[in-house]
């Protein structure tokens, strides 16, 4: 039986960003069932061709781009595509940007509601980031 | 005849030796092994770590010269 992870990702940091996503593919392809949560300045990075670059907090921020580790948009494509992880964007966000469902990168779920996600996240281990 | 493919994960960091093991493990058949080749020593402890998890098997890892060697048969 597989265990539930639930992350929740509402930062726009590079760090942040990073660990979530690496948190996301190695529970997933460790045969957990990983659901992610995409809100507040988090969101913006999953808008189809945005190409947006998120800040480094500090030092290892910095380093991540300079040593050429994993994009984090690489690892949560490849905790759904590997891992059969569910990423799903959050309704309110979703309203404040004024974003459609097909604006969003396409690995990414339906909308979801706060309620529904903490609904889920009853059982097993929950994250934020 | 079971065969071994080279995953050659040289340079890339955590979680990416794993990643392209997971992804290149999907590829070959049942039986088959997979010899990572990570200059990441964290992935060099992650990745057997995921193999026991996952029950596949760890045949082996050693490093030579800064690279480390990971074999992986698939099992299932």
């Amino acid at each position: 039986m597989s265990n539930r992870i639930s992350i929740m990702v509402v930062s726009g940091t590079r760090e942040k960003l990073q660990m979530a996503a690496m948190v996301a593919s190695v529970g997933a392809v460790s045969g957990n069932d990983v659901r992610v949560f995409l809100s507040m300045n988090a969101l913006p990075f999953f808008i189809k061709g945005a190409g947006k670059h998120a800040p480094a907090e500090g030092e290892v921020g910095t380093l991540l781009d300079a040593r050429h580790a994993p994009r984090f948009e690489d690892l949560f494509r490849q905790a759904v595509e590997l891992g059969d992880a569910r990423i799903f964007p959050c309704s309110m966000a979703m309203d404040l940007l004024e974003l459609k469902q097909e604006a969003l990168l396409p690995y990414l779920g339906e909308a979801m509601g706060l309620t529904k996600f903490l609904s889920d996240a009853d059982e097993g281990q929950v994250w934020s980031f | 005849m079971a065969e071994r493919k080279l995953v050659d994960a040289r340079g890339s960091f955590c979680p990416g030796p794993l990643m392209e093991l997971i992804a290149a493990m999907k590829m070959v058949q049942v039986g088959d092994e997979l010899e990572v080749l990570s200059t990441d020593k964290g992935s060099a402890n992650d990745i057997p770590e995921w193999i026991h998890k996952v029950k596949h098997e760890h045949v082996e890892t050693r490093e030579d010269r800064g690279v480390w060697h990971i074999v992986v048969k698939k099992t299932k």
